[in-house]
Parts: structure tokens; C-alpha cells; sequence
């Protein structure tokens, strides 16, 4: 026998073999039941056909929100690597990535105050950005309020928040060392200030845009300041105040490198400094992505609290 | 004395009302003198900008006149209050409180100081029964139709029981079909409470269909009380047959003749 005709054996011996399979659950069951069973097998393959058409419909989706901004970062760190190659001191993509992976490894060593890991660092910066802006709501929030609320204290309040709001922060740091006489309270102090005009600001107008006819429900059911307060003004005036709040989170963020460049201690902004200072230019980029990255953080940390606080 | 609070339940007398704009002053109301009785279903009606929502508010209290005087029950008005309910043209009901809610946080305030939770809650649930929405109690504004709202309204309004129930064309933003049905119900529940009832509107047929008396209101500026007709036709009262019935029908031509031949608004 010759090779082909082994070969056409094989052959027809699968083919046997595949036809017998198919027809197996034919002969297995009688005709009648077959034409009904084929029925809902068509349905199944069409509710299958019908999720792999949804989850084609869901990749491409998922794709299309994907890959511009992926595009974007690959576009970025291409043109980054192009001047770092041009250019002698900065470190390019790759060098950052290494120095990264060797400093997140072990993010919370402590070798004394001088050098403690970057996790510490962070956290001491958001710490001071937490206790700076939040001395900055609770007193900012309530002012707006009556800011918005009463035109006579309006009207006071507008020269004093027009002229100090465009000062820039660092303006207020040596006051801050003045009254406080030390640094970490001083730069607490300066998000502080920094801090409390979106939010005074945004909580005033959100207040005062409070509409007519909800304030002639108050007038006419006569209620009490308390009660115009906790059932009107506060749910009205709620996503104006987060929108204040989280301007001002983004400025305390912004503010504390700054601070902290100048105060010195434990935290993202004098590290930045220090590193500057020991030349090791990987570190101040990784700390420029770190900033922005926990500030992108905080900011959608603070619009998913917006979302479920919102009433519609 | 008791006689005359009740002839003279709502008084206006010789009432102005002048507006300082920035563009000068404006002078909205000249000269309104007005009695209602006690129990009485009055309708204001006019073309628009004639102030007839100036006069309602000033009943509520929510404007002050600036000159002549204001009576409820014998008593001054100075300021808005509950025995003064008001039904809004746009509802206005708190879109973050339910339905139950936004009722409730008026019986509270009226009743809350003589009466606990659970009468609260049952005049309120009374209140949404009333206007047939005991079942879309636990629902925010945004989530029913544009009549229900108003009803919502109406409700709020009635579970204060007002002396005086004041309605701001309270069905100006609603579909025909669904006005007439709100009219027919504003109707039944009006007969049930026995309540005062100052309305402003611009729909003739609503006026002459609700009204004990219609007052015409002359067109602005300095807008007066032009004309009062009294609707003398028998309660309860029925759209369909009053469709045919010939004294419906002459007073809705005398509406009709005032608004368009004597007081016509030339075309804005």
C-alpha cells in the first residue's frame, strides 16, 4: 500500500468518525422529539450569540475609553525620553522606573528623621494638608453660610475675602512662624488660609442662589432658622459647598510642596528639596508623579462623595 | 362681630402696591378694595402682568403693601404664616424630601408643638390619601408626573388646614386633560374643607367651573378691580352638563367680553 492511500484511510476514518458523532443524539432520540428539542436549542444559540455580540459591544467600549488615554501617557513618556536622551542631567522614563521600583519596595523604613521612606512622607503631607484643611472647612463652611445668607454680613465680608484671597499662600508662612514659632504648625496654618476661600466663596453663592420660591415655602410655613437651615439651605447649598471643597483640596495640595520646601520636617515637599540637594534627580520626578497622582486621587475620592451625596 | 369677620373674611382695603425697580418705580396696583366671606371660592383673573399674582401674595403676606390695609379673620396681615396656605404655580416642593416629607415639614410645623409623631404622621398620610397619592408618598418630586407634584402641593397645603387656601395658577403648567381632572378634585376636596379659597388664573373656564365670584382685573400698569361676577350656579357641579347649561355659558361670554373687548391686551 501505497503512503497516499494510508493517508485517504485516515481519512475516511475521521470522516466516519465525525459524521457518527453528529448523528448520534439524532439516532438516540426519535425524530419527533428531535424537531421539538431543536427549538429552544436555537433559542440558546441565539442567547448566546446575543451576550458574545454585548460582550463584543462592552470590549470595544472598554477600548475606546482605554486607549486615548493610554495614547496620551505612551505620547508623554516617548516625548520625555527624547529630551532626557537630549538633555545631560534629567533622567529619562526608564532609569525613574528603576529608581521607583527600588523606592516603593520599601515604602515605610524609618533610618531617624533625616531619612525615613517615602510612604512616611506622604503621610506626614497629608496629615498637615488634612489638619490645615479641615480647621479650613469647619470654619469656612459656617461663614459661607451666613456669608450667603445675611446681606449685611455680606457686604462686610467682601472687602476683607477681595483683597486677602489673591495673596499668594507662601505670603502668609513668616506670619504663621511669628505667632506659632514653630514650622510644622506655620505650614498648617498657610494651607489653612489657602484653603478657606473656595470654600467660604462657593458655599456664599450657592446660599444666595438658593431659589425664591423654596425661601416663600419657609416664609409661609414659617420656619425657624434651624429648620430653614438643616431642610433648605443645607441640601440646596451641598454641591456648591463640594464643589468649594474640592477646589480647596486642590490648593492645600498644591500649597504644601511649596510649605514644606520652606519649613522643612517629614514630608513629600522638603524630601523633594532634599533630594534636590543630594542631586538625585529621579527622585524629584517620582515625587512630582506621587504629588500628582494622590492629588488626582483626593480629587476623585472627593467627587465620588459629591455624587453620593447629590439629591437627583 | 362674628357676623361681619365672616362677611369680611379676607379684606382688602383701598390697597397699592408701587415696585422700585432699578429702572424707577412701578406701580403695580392702584386702588384694590375687596371682600370675601367666610367659606367663599374666589377667583382672580386677568391677562398676564395685571398683577392678580401681586394681590395673592399679598394676602399670603409675602409682599407688603404700600399702602392700604389687609384683614384675615379679623386680624392685620404683616407677614406670610400657615393660616394662609399657598399653593405655587411650580410647585415648589423640596426636591431632596419625599413626597411625605415635604407634607410632613409643614403638619410639623403647625401641629408639632400639641401633637406627637405618630398624629403627625397619620395627618399627613391623611393629607397625601386626600389627593390620591397615598401610594407615591415615599417618592422625591423628580420622580412622578407634573400633576402629581401639584397635588403634592395641594396637599401641603390643606394638611396646614388654612384659614384661607391661596392658589397661584396652581394648574398653569399642566396638560388640558390633566387640569380638568385636578379641577374636578380641587372641587370635591373644597366641599369637603369647607375652606376659604383665593385663586388667580387666566383659564376663563376654570374660572366660571370653580368660582363663587369671578374679579376681573383691569390691565396694567396701576391695575384695578374692574368688574365682579358672581357665579350663582348650584354645587356640586358637573363639567359635562354645565357644557350645555345656559347660565355657564353666559357667564363665560361675559368673562370672555371683559378680557377681550373692554380690557384687551394689545398684542405684546
Amino acid at each position: 500500500m501505497s503512503v497516499i492511500s494510508l493517508q485517504r484511510k485516515n481519512l475516511e476514518t475521521d470522516m466516519n468518525h465525525e459524521t457518527s458523532a453528529a448523528t448520534q443524539p439524532a439516532k438516540a432520540a426519535p425524530a419527533a422529539v428531535t424537531t421539538v428539542a431543536e427549538v429552544p436549542a436555537k433559542a440558546t444559540n441565539s442567547a448566546i450569540s446575543d451576550r458574545a455580540a454585548k460582550n463584543r459591544q462592552l470590549i470595544s467600549a472598554f477600548f475606546q475609553w482605554l486607549l486615548p488615554p493610554l495614547f496620551g501617557l505612551m505620547l508623554f513618556t516617548a516625548i520625555w525620553a527624547l529630551i532626557s536622551y537630549q538633555s545631560e542631567g534629567l533622567p529619562g522614563p526608564i532609569p525613574t522606573w528603576h529608581a521607583a521600583v527600588e523606592l516603593f519596595s520599601d515604602p515605610f523604613y524609618n533610618n531617624g528623621p533625616n531619612d525615613m521612606g517615602i510612604g512616611w512622607n506622604i503621610l506626614n503631607s497629608l496629615e498637615r494638608v488634612g489638619l490645615g484643611f479641615g480647621m479650613a472647612a469647619v470654619l469656612g463652611i459656617p461663614l459661607g453660610f451666613i456669608i450667603g445668607r445675611f446681606a449685611f454680613a455680606s457686604r462686610m465680608a467682601a472687602p476683607i475675602i477681595g483683597m486677602l484671597r489673591p495673596v499668594s499662600p507662601l505670603a502668609w508662612l513668616p506670619i504663621g512662624l511669628l505667632v506659632f514659632k514653630a514650622a510644622d504648625p506655620a505650614a498648617i496654618w498657610v494651607i489653612f488660609i489657602s484653603a478657606i476661600w473656595p470654600m467660604i466663596i462657593n458655599t456664599a453663592v450657592g446660599v444666595s442662589k438658593v431659589p425664591e420660591d423654596y425661601m416663600n415655602v419657609a416664609r409661609v410655613l414659617k420656619l425657624s432658622e434651624w429648620k430653614i437651615a438643616t431642610r433648605i439651605l443645607f441640601p440646596f447649598v451641598l454641591p456648591y459647598m463640594m464643589t468649594g471643597v474640592r477646589l480647596s483640596i486642590g490648593v492645600a495640595w498644591l500649597v504644601i510642596v511649596a510649605a514644606e520646601m520652606l519649613t522643612g520636617g517629614i514630608g513629600i515637599g522638603f524630601w523633594v528639596w532634599d533630594e534636590w540637594n543630594n542631586l538625585n534627580v529621579e527622585h524629584i520626578i517620582i515625587a512630582i508623579f506621587v504629588v500628582g497622582i494622590v492629588g488626582l486621587l483626593l480629587e476623585q475620592m472627593l467627587i465620588m462623595i459629591a455624587r453620593r451625596f447629590s439629591y437627583e | 362681630m362674628e357676623k361681619i369677620i365672616q362677611e369680611k373674611y379676607v379684606q382688602l382695603e383701598n390697597v397699592n402696591m408701587t415696585f422700585v425697580t432699578r429702572k424707577g418705580t412701578f406701580e403695580a396696583l392702584r386702588g384694590i378694595d375687596l371682600n370675601i366671606r367666610e367659606g367663599e371660592f374666589v377667583s382672580v383673573i386677568g391677562h398676564s402682568g395685571c398683577g392678580k399674582s401681586t394681590v395673592l401674595n399679598l394676602i399670603a403676606g409675602l409682599l407688603q403693601p404700600t399702602s392700604g390695609l389687609l384683614f384675615c379673620a379679623g386680624r392685620e396681615i404683616d407677614g406670610p404664616g400657615p393660616e394662609r396656605a399657598v399653593v405655587f404655580q411650580n410647585h415648589s416642593l423640596l426636591p431632596w424630601l419625599t413626597c411625605n416629607e415635604n407634607v410632613y415639614l409643614a403638619v410639623e410645623r403647625v401641629f408639632g408643638k400639641n401633637e406627637n409623631k405618630a398624629q403627625l404622621r397619620a395627618r399627613t398620610k391623611a393629607a397625601l390619601d386626600l389627593v390620591g397619592l397615598g401610594h407615591a408618598a415615599d417618592k422625591r418630586p423628580n420622580e412622578i408626573s407634573g400633576g402629581m407634584k401639584q397635588r403634592v402641593g395641594i396637599a401641603r397645603a390643606l394638611a396646614m388646614e388654612p384659614k384661607v387656601l391661596l392658589l397661584d395658577e396652581p394648574f398653569g403648567a399642566l396638560d388640558a386633560l390633566t387640569r380638568a381632572h385636578l379641577q374636578d378634585e380641587l372641587m370635591s376636596i373644597m366641599a369637603k374643607s369647607g375652606c376659604t379659597a383665593v385663586m388667580v388664573t387666566h383659564d376663563v373656564d376654570e374660572a366660571v367651573l370653580l368660582s363663587d365670584r369671578i374679579v376681573m382685573m383691569t390691565n396694567g400698569p396701576a391695575a384695578t378691580i374692574g368688574e365682579i361676577l358672581p357665579v350663582a350656579l348650584p354645587r356640586p357641579r358637573k363639567r359635562l352638563e354645565l357644557a350645555e347649561n345656559a347660565e355657564y355659558n353666559h357667564l363665560r361670554s361675559e368673562v370672555l367680553k371683559f378680557l377681550y373687548e373692554r380690557h384687551a391686551k394689545k398684542a405684546a
